[in-house]
């Protein structure tokens, strides 16, 4: 574990902060790109990870254990997400048999 | 001695890995097939969890190992096969918005690193507490400064489960009135 401590001590917070924020980009870019709605899903998925690789980042940065607990936190409320959002959109696929998004246009005006 | 060979770590790891994040992602989302998009991304969760053990958050990386890609990925792949999607009925933009969203999450990443240029914290990230991501030290945070949250989080996790059991049954057949 020593060595990989010290691995560490030389990446810059900064490639961090860049990393996540490429990573949080292609998940933005899924969500416009892509109609099928568990696609959509997983960019989101994607993007929530991001955020939690970074707030791990910056918990080791600043020696505080609370980020980490708040990446604990996110995953919890990650798994409820999943599971909610995955019935509605089997709930969905039931009454429209499809899971393309442009279907689901009876909110718009 | 032979360990120390075969894991001769350096900073290079951290860039191999975060560049195989972004390829990987970046197929999540070209990918034509559902199914494999999925697997790319249980291969970018993958590389988040060697992020995690680089920064020696075992505890994380155990969890994001365990609960994303064996719980939640899991889900997405039965979910994708109770639907049973294929190729042929993936529905296709038009190049015009495909465009259009591409320039829109360029616009964003511009912006974070816009952000970023001007906030310029360049340190390095310095592990100070090498257990500071064990499970010891976080369980200490997590049930003295944060019970009330983790109670509540069950709570959550209950009413996220009665709602999908609520939402995925079958409506039974109307009641005649």
């Amino acid at each position: 574990m020593e060595s990989l401590t010290n691995t560490i001590k030389s990446v810059p917070l900064n490639h961090y902060i860049l990393l996540c924020s490429i990573i949080f980009s292609i998940g933005v870019m899924g969500v416009l790109l892509r109609r099928n709605a568990i696609i959509i899903f997983m960019s989101i998925e994607l993007m929530l990870n991001s955020v939690n690789l970074l707030l791990t980042a910056f918990s080791v940065y600043h020696g505080d254990a609370s980020g980490q607990v708040f990446v604990f936190f996110v995953m919890a409320l990650a798994a409820a997400e999943v599971a909610v959002g995955l019935a509605i959109i089997v709930m969905i696929y039931r009454n429209t048999n499809s899971v393309d998004t442009n279907v689901l246009n009876r909110l718009k005006w | 001695m032979g360990i120390r060979y075969f894991v001769n770590i350096n900073m290079n790891t951290f860039y191999f890995i975060a560049f195989l994040s972004i390829f990987f992602s970046i197929l999540v989302i070209t990918a034509k097939n559902p199914v494999h998009s999925i697997l790319y991304l249980v291969l970018t969760f993958f590389t988040f969890t060697v992020h995690y053990i680089l920064l020696n958050a075992q505890f994380l990386a155990v969890v994001n190992f365990i609960v994303y890609m064996g719980a939640i990925l899991v889900l997405f792949l039965y979910t994708l096969m109770l639907i049973n999607l294929n190729k042929d009925s993936e529905p296709v933009k038009s190049n015009m918005v495909k465009i259009a969203a591409v320039l829109g999450g360029g616009c964003l990443l511009v912006v974070l690193v816009g952000c970023l240029k001007q906030v310029g914290v360049a340190d390095p990230v310095v592990l100070k507490d090498p257990g500071l991501g064990l499970v010891q030290n976080l369980g200490k945070v997590l049930f003295n400064e944060f019970l009330l949250p983790f109670e509540i989080s069950s709570l959550l996790l209950l009413s996220a489960m009665v709602g999908a059991v609520l939402l995925a049954t079958k409506d039974p057949k109307p009641k005649s009135v």
